[in-house]
């Protein structure tokens, strides 16, 4: 019955990882740029939530909604202003700018909420008990489970079936001649921006609701573990992306079950690093020979 | 004279980078005994010195060796870590701070070459950003680890345990009385003697130099760059691309070693969680910013950036934010051609078409 039980509670952690690396994997599958501040953007989506909850006294619902509508303007504003004029620089020039934006987003939040840790009031509260109370599942964890799905399933109709998906994949996989298609780049990268920052205002919420301590650092670390997450899986890919976070939760949950809680994230990387070995474009990513 | 005259551009500029090094030395020693700087600023020089060599060391992987590392600084903390334990269980051995830091540099450096080695097998065989994942990851393992290490010392030498389920303590160590304790696992290094100096961080910023330089004019370093300008034509007239990454990787770590031992040194605490990947970030901005492959640029970028955070404490809340807008607003400028042409108007004298 443990095993179960912290077979769910690492679901959880993961679907949280996987909603975030779902956001990284299609802006560095459309942009190439390994967008750092990501995980800042969980962290405004966070203390939207909660402003809107503790200040405003709207429902924890409308609250998720308000924070995705914040977090996807915050996404189109950061990358008009910081990351497409930088379109054509090196990709370094690019990481230590949105490392900049990083910053920029945590001291704001410092300035703005102050750096007092707010309590996170979870959406819903309660929990599931099953074979008689030997098992205990919080609403938060399916919730969180069941949001992810829904997430996934949706951006691999979306990729598969619009437009706009269309779009985005084919400049994914070859900028200039989308051009010539008649795709309008700039504008694809700007809603995929959108889409990751309303993905990251979700994650912000359910993984404030799991851990409920809120302070201007707390999207660095998940951001970091789902950006691995994503590698894991092939970055890029948005399946790879689901299953890459899924399986990051499940080990961080055993680890820290099992093994000790000092090293889960040295687990959660050593087993990264050899995936990386055994196969260099992650479990699902496509590898492509370099052509000379 | 002429003989100064005929050296080619780059050995000046090679020069220069040793004059001004100096230069900065001397002046900031003769301010500092003439009273000129404050509290304040003296603590800072050793540290200015540490992050300078980091950057450097990092600029060496990142700019000459063109792959990024994300996890820089988790050897400058084997480094640390290490010059700490060598320094305080020697201390009855070698009074001589002087000697005993060097010592304690050395075998920083050297555990970190150890690190960067075995670090370096699995990493380099990748490339691009997931080489830059692996080194984050393995930056933050490192800190993992460190954080579980309890450390001390008695008349036997060194006692070691590994505190991975939480449940051990200083006691565990089973030291003999007149014993002390070294590394408190999370809690870091305590009661470290520090003999750090200004004067021995100058020395290290010359020998790095001094290193990277003539490495880089080596044919090992002219190899290096050859891969880096492109990868399968230097592979395919025989250059052996794991060996020479492997040798530039080990210096850069072993130089970051180095710089930690120093940083070690220069505080009575430190902890691994000091070493994260904030710091790792850090540097990279530094050699960003100085320029890659630009070792003046590293050493000017250190110290100013090193410096300005701690100048606008006036503005105390405000420092970070400013610092995270000129950061985009300095990489805008450099990078995108419309404002850089901006800039040159206003700015004439800049010759076009030099690096960044």
């Amino acid at each position: 019955m443990e095993f179960l039980s912290y077979l769910i509670s690492g679901l959880s952690l993961g679907s949280v990882y996987a909603i975030i690396a779902l956001g990284y994997t299609m802006v560095y599958g459309i942009a190439k740029m390994l967008n750092f501040a990501h995980g800042d953007v969980i962290m405004v989506g966070g203390y939207v939530s909660y402003t809107a909850v503790n200040m405003l006294g709207v429902p924890g619902w409308l609250s998720v909604l308000i924070a995705m509508v914040v977090c996807t303007v915050l996404g189109i504003v950061i990358e008009g202003l910081a990351y497409r004029p930088l379109r054509a620089a090196p990709s370094l020039a690019v990481l230590i700018t949105a490392i900049g934006v990083s910053y920029f987003l945590q001291n704001s939040a410092l300035l703005i909420w102050g750096a007092n840790v707010k309590s996170y009031p979870s959406l819903i509260s309660g929990t599931l008990k099953l074979f008689d109370n030997r098992l205990s599942i919080s609403y938060v964890s399916i919730l969180t489970v069941f949001a992810c799905i829904v997430i996934m399933i949706g951006l691999t109709l979306f990729t598969s079936k619009t437009k706009m998906g269309k779009a985005m994949r084919a400049c994914s996989e070859d900028k200039g001649a989308a051009q010539l298609m008649g795709i309008n780049v700039n504008r694809t990268i700007s809603v995929t921006f959108a889409i990751g920052s309303a993905l990251a205002a979700i994650a912000g919420v359910l993984l404030c609701s799991s851990y409920p301590t809120l302070v201007p650092t707390t999207g660095s670390m998940p951001g970091i573990k789902a950006f691995t997450a994503a590698v894991f899986g092939g970055i890029g890919s948005i399946p790879g992306a689901f299953l890459g976070g899924l399986l990051l939760g499940v080990i961080e949950s055993f680890a820290k079950a099992y093994i000790s809680t000092q090293l889960a994230n040295t687990i959660v990387f050593a087993v990264l690093i050899v995936v990386l070995l055994v196969r260099p474009a992650g479990l699902l990513g496509k590898y492509v020979p370099e052509k000379v | 004279m002429s003989k100064l005259r005929n050296l080619d551009k780059t050995s000046k500029r090679n020069y220069f980078t040793y004059l001004l090094v100096t230069a900065a030395f001397l002046a900031v020693t003769f301010m500092n005994q003439g009273g000129l700087l404050n509290k304040k600023m003296q603590g800072l020089l050793v540290p200015v010195c540490c992050y300078i060599i980091m950057a450097l060391s990092l600029n060496l992987t990142v700019g000459i060796m063109g792959e990024l590392s994300l996890g820089h600084a988790g050897f400058m903390s084997l480094g640390a870590f290490t010059g700490v334990v060598v320094s305080q269980s020697l201390m009855g051995a070698i009074p001589n701070e002087p000697l005993r830091l060097c010592i304690a540099i050395l075998c920083g450096a050297a555990i970190a070459a150890v690190g960067g080695f075995l670090i370096g097998l699995p990493v380099l065989r990748l490339r691009g950003d997931y080489l830059a994942i692996v080194t984050l990851a393995f930056g933050e393992i490192i800190m993992d680890i460190i954080n579980c290490l309890i450390v001390g010392h008695d008349e036997k030498g060194i006692h070691i345990i590994f505190n991975f389920k939480g449940d051990k303590t200083v006691a565990d160590l089973n030291l003999l009385e007149g014993g002390t304790a070294i590394i408190k696992g999370a809690q870091g290094a305590v009661g470290t003697k520090t003999i750090a100096s200004f004067t021995g961080g100058f020395v290290l910023i010359l020998i790095t130099l001094f290193i990277i330089i003539n490495f880089v004019r080596s044919r090992s370093g002219r190899a290096v760059l050859a891969i880096r300008d492109n990868r399968i034509a230097a592979e395919s007239v025989g250059v052996d691309v794991m060996k020479y990454k492997m040798i530039a990787f080990v210096i850069s770590t072993t130089l970051a070693g180095a710089a930690g031992a120093l940083y070690g040194l220069n505080f009575t605490g430190i902890t691994a969680a000091k070493f994260n990947f904030n710091t790792s970030i850090l540097v990279l901005v530094f050699v960003v910013l100085g320029g890659l492959g630009n070792l003046m640029g590293s050493v000017i970028a250190a110290t100013v950036l090193y410096i300005l955070p701690e100048a606008l404490r006036q503005f105390s809340e405000y420092r970070m934010l400013i610092y995270a807008i000129v950061l985009i607003l300095v990489m805008l400028a450099t990078n995108n051609p419309k404002v850089k042409n901006l800039f040159m108007k206003i700015i004439p004298t800049r010759k076009k078409g030099k690096g960044d």
